[in-house]
């Protein structure tokens, strides 16, 4: 038999039937069920075990606020753990299963931990993993991992795609129940963009799980006739199966709407959920409230749950989750259950009541004055023993029981910029109160206005305040007044829970009192009370009452802990967006990209830039082979390298040259038009930033060439100076990097091939356009260009720059005109094998903790002109005489391997720190040498030339002898790049 | 966190690069500063628990420098200049 | 006249054409582009000079010209985009320089930027899963750079309004272009 405890009416659609199992088995619920109320239907009761002790557990909710009912959803890849079967949507062959179990279910071996609750209690971490420190993280810590925790990950990788989208609005609504609903009708009517938003797939909040008639109609049809005027509107945007997750600074609201998870899989190339920014001058909370249960032994078994949550089963999807029904109250509410299931057909075993003064049913018994002082039944609840007023037990027979301590109003979203919830005594809760975020107001439920007459009013009068519009009309609703007496636990209580997805019991509260745990902040941790995935929403309010009754306190003065987003948990994967794998970050490519991609290249990443490192041809099966040869090539004939990652900055202006003469150490004031100046740039405190070349194009404009890592940065630094620090200055920068394709062309023949393809009537021979000359030329028959003889691998070479659309075709030519010198592509790694042969400094040289000094560029410093971080470098401590220099590292044995990272030592002498005399920073196989070749710093090292010394490295347990030699390995006077 | 950017209207910080305090704007006069100006400058800062002038960089939007008036306990923002107008009345020199 | 033959941002000989759900993402490879920025004190020159030109006064903050053939969004103080047709305008930079002379500096910007064309009733959607500009609220002739998935963007609002220019920067053209045509999918 399926569906034995479906009650007639609700919300669900019965003539649609939907499949699903559950650990396997197969059942039937119906559209507009949740996982929880098609098992409830099914009367299925248990549905998880507990974190710690293992206890048996059905859902104590019908919503979000869920402890209890974690299940694992799909399979596969997408298998998800820990999602709440009591907002989970049904779909035709779902697949859940219960967690947290072994082997099964109904009978969990860790179970077991139950019997050993007396040494499981609160501190209990901390009092038994204390020692010996070692086996911490070998013995402790996997048996932990392996028996704590919930569901368990697919391993897999996330199959599914998620968005990050911007949403803007003059007022954001968090849900959409009576006040919800009335604050949209009026933002949306005044001509406000409204966005509302709700966690539920169903509009309406509260009001789908009461009988209440608002203007004597259901309240069902108020809530669609809202939602139908609001829909027409175009200022409105409703967002059902959006959870408002954080409230952030300014406005910022974070927002996770579920675009797929009711679906089998998502639809081809749409998200699964989406993250929302949204941008809100206002909100209004309107987050209802959530019941609070009432701790008494045993209170933990599957069918006991919330009275309210009950009625939500009953009223909203036709189910009860049991034919005997008890409710266990301290306030009108819990009345109010027994009324709807027992016009609906439950019965009502009784209605316990805490007050000696409670109403009377009139188709239920009430006992006043009572309370329920244990359960029985091993799965699920049988039995509930209750002590009546006189003093005498008696038992209930009974499949669930409600219980309702009363309300607590969702103040979570006003918490979230610390703002910290007021005590209400009338209502013996807390409501929102000290700094709101600003912008937010409160209305309905959410700030204790708890009848529905009270909701629809505060709703709209919350959004005609804050947004200076008219309030609208408020529909004729229930006013019932409120009485909610505290009645905590049922006095004597010890293994009464809580916090039941933490297994926190009045006694770990009772523990951690007596151990000196008593501000609320340490309770939380000692015990864990609150710290499950639901933040304690329905348990944090139990467990400070009993702390402060411990205490002598009143609960104000014992006060609250407060709450962080997300207000529900959140899929790792929405935060990620589409930002994964590839598209982590965007990636730049060069114009003749797909050129190199044809020649076979190896690219490498560089910041967000794909640059070839390197071109192996038929035959080379080890890079090495390839960049020996590009460098050999490149030295005898003529190479070709992409170069137009290097970050390029149109620098203009009548103070153009001021600006760069503060902005680098060395001078550019004097610089001929026509001429390219390498330049140093230092931080403010006299560390190298970044080098480069400025080429004066014309009196007042020069171009700048950063390295390629710092390009940004050294934009921003440029802004910074020009903005902040010469702000009367007549100089504009802007970045050209990406306009230009630029090509180094370096080699003894690098000139006649240029030859071959600047147009003739201008002059490259050495006297027309010698070395660091600069200037616009044409190629080709007329293309725009940019050409400057600039050299970073040693040789005769220029740059040559074209607009970027041109790339591609201006590396074809070189290769098709170069054909007759053999020219040959070379990558990032031949380029950097040749510049550590010429001894160019590069970012492993200017490493953040490098000065010009150490860079031997000490004297470049002006001493006529003041420049960023010149005053700095001249401190003592940056000018020792052993201060570092840098040097070149040569080993004795051609055969034997240098390291970068690795220490110089001395030839003889302790190999330690204290003794350390400097270190390598870059090192490469250099083809021209015939070894390994490496850069270093070392102290005093431009005394030290000739000295042997010792290259260690503990780490690859490395020592060879190397030899100091000068940095410039090839041509060290500089004839080449003269020719 | 929203800037209320005086050109711009109200932009996301997310837009910003955060540069720290605003005292960077004051740097010394080279002619005259003595050693001991250059290292405040260089590495002092103030940390309140309250109002503090920062600089931020409008790098994904109009590559403004900012000064911002920002409350480090609350994150209220009561002021927004662009830097260039700041250094002008500092009557920061070349 | 040179024989080389240029290639578009996402590499191709062609501009690429998407169309999604009735909105369409045409790349246009066709837009020289310079930015204009004033020189000190001669801001107001500069402006009238970019007056001049577009027949209209100089865009301010957040706002663009849309004017044929050449016409201007507002970058930043002081400072703004010139465009123009290529086939017309390839000397776009070069011509403005001789027109405004020493009240602006002139750079080319032609090859720096990837320029897209998102256009359909539906383009608002799109734009809402890209970046964090108040679409709905922006109009024509509003111009404002944004982020894309981490990319610096102008976004310029056209007319009609259910069209929009992207520009973005040039050596991250296919990363954009993924990105756009994944939130058109995502979206339409």
């Amino acid at each position: 038999m399926t569906q034995i405890n479906r009650l007639a009416g609700g919300q669900i659609d019965r003539h649609t039937t939907l499949n699903f199992t559950f650990d396997g088995k197969k059942y039937q619920g119906h559209a507009g069920d949740t996982l929880a109320s098609a098992l409830l239907a099914n009367n299925v009761r248990l549905m998880g075990r507990s974190f710690k002790y293992h206890r048996p557990r059905g859902p104590l909710t019908a919503g979000s606020e869920e402890p209890n009912a974690l299940v694992e959803l799909r399979s596969g890849a997408r298998q998800e753990p820990n999602t709440r079967a009591t907002t989970a949507e049904l779909f035709d062959g779902l697949q859940a299963r219960s967690q947290n179990r072994f082997p099964s279910l109904k009978f969990d071996a860790m179970a077991i931990n139950d019997r050993f609750s007396n040494f499981l209690t609160a501190g209990f971490y901390y009092k038994t993993f204390m020692w010996p420190a070692a086996f911490w993280e070998k013995i402790y810590e996997p048996i932990i991992r392996k028996a704590a925790g919930l569901g368990s990950l697919s391993m897999q990788e996330d199959p599914d795609q998620y968005d990050k989208g911007f949403r803007h609005c003059d007022v954001l609504i968090i849900g959409a129940g009576p006040s919800g609903l009335m604050a949209a009708l009026t933002a949306a009517r005044a001509g406000k963009e409204v966005i509302l938003a709700d966690e539920d797939f169903t509009f309406g909040g509260r009001l789908n799980s009461e009988t209440h008639a608002i203007n004597d109609n259901v309240a069902t049809d108020w809530v669609a006739s809202s939602i139908a005027e609001l829909a027409s509107l175009p200022n409105v945007r409703l967002m059902p199966r959006t959870t408002i997750i954080g409230a952030f600074d300014h406005g910022i609201y974070g927002a996770v709407e579920r675009i797929s998870d009711h679906l089998p899989i998502p639809p081809a190339d749409k998200p699964r959920q989406i993250l929302w920014r949204i941008y809100a001058s206002r909100a209004i909370l309107c987050a209802g409230a959530t019941e609070r249960p009432i701790a008494f032994e045993n209170n933990d078994r599957p069918g006991i749950m919330l009275a309210g949550a009950l009625r939500t089963y009953a009223n909203r999807y036709g189910t009860t989750a049991a034919k005997r029904v008890a409710i266990f109250t301290n306030n009108d509410d819990g009345h109010r259950t027994a009324s709807d299931l027992a016009t609906k057909g439950v019965h009502i075993a009784a209605v316990v009541d805490t007050r000696p003064d409670a109403p009377s049913g009139h188709n239920y018994e009430v006992l006043k004055g009572a309370q329920i002082v244990n359960t029985m039944g091993r799965l699920g609840l049988t039995f509930a023993e209750v002590l009546q007023a006189d003093g005498s037990t008696r038992m209930l027979e009974c499949g669930a029981l409600g219980v309702s301590g009363g309300w607590n109003p969702n103040v979570h979203l006003t918490c979230h910029q610390r703002g910290r919830p007021t005590w209400n005594g009338d209502l013996a809760a807390f409501v929102p109160g000290g700094t709101l975020p600003p912008g937010m107001t409160v209305a309905g439920a959410a700030m204790g206005d708890f009848s529905t007459h009270a909701a629809l009013t505060s709703g709209t009068q919350a959004a005609a305040t804050a947004l200076g519009v008219k309030a609208v009309n408020v529909p004729l609703a229930e006013d019932a007044p409120i009485r909610q007496t505290p009645f905590w636990y049922v006095e004597g209580a010890s293994r009464a829970w809580l916090d039941q997805q933490n297994d926190v019991t009045v006694k770990d509260v009772k523990l951690s009192h007596q151990e000196g745990f008593r501000s609320v902040e340490h309770l939380k941790r000692y015990t864990t009370l609150g710290m499950a995935t639901d933040q304690g929403k329905t348990s944090n309010m139990g467990g400070l009452a009993i702390m402060a009754e411990l205490a002598g306190k009143s609960i104000p003065e014992v006060g609250t802990t407060i709450f962080r987003p997300p207000y529900t948990a959140t899929a790792i994967g929405v935060m990620g967006g589409r930002m994964r794998g590839k598209d982590f970050h965007p990636t730049r490519l060069t114009p003749s990209h797909d050129w190199a991609k044809e020649r076979g290249a190896v690219f490498v990443e560089v910041g967000n830039w794909l640059r070839a490192q390197w071109f192996p041809i038929a035959g080379e099966t080890h890079w090495r082979e390839s960049v020996d040869r590009e460098v050999t090539a490149t030295r005898a004939s003529v190479g070709v390298c992409d170069c137009t990652t290097l970050g390029k900055i149109d620098v203009q202006g009548v103070d153009a040259a001021t600006f760069l003469n503060k902005i680098y150490c060395n001078g550019f004031a004097k610089l001929a038009v026509g001429k390219v100046r390498y330049g140093l740039m230092l931080r403010e405190d006299g560390i190298a930033m970044d080098d480069g070349t400025a080429g004066r194009m014309a009196d007042d404009h020069f171009i700048v060439t950063t390295t390629t890592a710092n390009a940004a940065r050294v934009y921003q630094h440029m802004e910074f100076v020009r903005q902040c620090l010469m702000p009367d200055a007549d100089v504009q920068v802007i970045s050209t990097t990406e306009a230009w394709a630029q090509y180094a062309v370096a080699g003894p023949n690098s000139r006649k091939l240029l030859q071959k393809i600047v147009d003739p009537e201008f002059d490259i021979t050495n006297e027309g356009f010698p070395f660091m000359a600069c200037g616009n030329i044409t190629v080709c028959g007329g293309l725009r260009a940019r050409l400057f003889r600039i050299s970073f691998s040693g040789e005769l070479a220029f740059e040559i720059a074209v607009p970027s659309r041109y790339g591609d075709a201006l590396m074809r030519r070189l290769m098709s005109e170069g054909e007759e010198f053999d020219v040959t592509p070379y990558g990032t790694e031949a380029l950097g094998v040749m510049r550590i042969e010429k001894g160019h400094a590069a970012g492993n040289e200017l490493n953040g903790t490098t000065t010009a000094l150490n860079l031997g560029m000490g004297r470049m410093v002006s001493k006529v002109k003041d420049s960023i971080g010149s005053k700095l470098s001249e401190r003592a401590g940056l000018n020792e005489p052993d201060a570092l220099m840098q040097v070149g590292i040569k080993p004795l044995d051609a055969e034997q391997k240098v390291t970068a990272g690795g220490h110089l030592m001395n030839e003889d002498g302790p190999v330690d720190a204290a003794h350390d005399q400097g270190y390598v920073t870059s090192a490469a196989f250099s083809p021209t040498m015939g070894s390994m070749i490496g850069l270093g710093f070392l102290k005093d090292g431009s005394n030290r030339t000739g000295e042997k010394m010792r290259l260690v490295s503990p780490v690859t347990d490395l020592t060879i002898e190397v030899e100091i030699v000068s940095a410039h390995f090839v041509d060290p006077e500089g004839e080449r790049v003269r020719a | 966190m929203i800037i209320n950017h005086p050109l711009l209207g109200p932009r996301d910080s997310a837009e910003f690069v955060y540069l720290g305090d605003a005292s960077l704007l004051n740097r010394p006069d080279p002619e005259t500063a003595s050693p001991k100006d250059w290292h405040d400058y260089g590495y002092l800062r103030d940390n309140p628990a309250g109002d503090l002038r920062e600089l931020w960089f409008h790098e994904g939007g109009d590559r403004s420098m900012l000064v911002v008036t920002r409350n480090t306990l609350t994150h209220d923002i009561t002021s927004v200049a662009l830097a260039r107008d700041v250094a002008l009345k500092l009557g920061a020199a070349l | 006249m040179h024989d080389l033959k240029p290639i578009t941002a996402l590499g191709g000989t062609e501009p690429r054409i998407d169309t999604i759900g009735g909105v369409s993402l045409t790349e246009k490879p066709g837009i020289a582009f310079a930015s204009v920025t004033a020189r000190r004190g001669h801001e107001d020159a500069c402006r009238a000079h970019l007056a001049d030109v577009l027949e209209g006064p100089a865009p301010g903050p957040g706002k663009c010209r849309l004017h044929d053939p050449e016409a201007a969004f507002w970058m930043g103080p002081d400072q703004w985009m010139a465009g123009a047709p290529i086939d017309s305008h390839e000397d776009l930079a070069a011509q403005l320089k001789t027109r405004m002379g020493e009240t602006a500096s002139i750079t080319e910007q032609t090859d720096a930027w990837v320029c897209f064309d998102l256009q359909g009733d539906r383009m608002e959607d799109v734009v809402e899963l890209l970046c964090n500009i108040n679409i709905r609220a922006m109009k024509t002739g509003d111009a404002t750079r944004t982020s894309i998935h981490h990319l610096g963007c102008f976004v310029l609002r056209r007319d009609p309004a259910n069209w929009v220019r992207i520009l973005g920067p040039r050596a991250s053209a296919g990363s954009l272009h993924h990105a756009l045509l994944t939130a058109m999918k995502s979206a339409l």
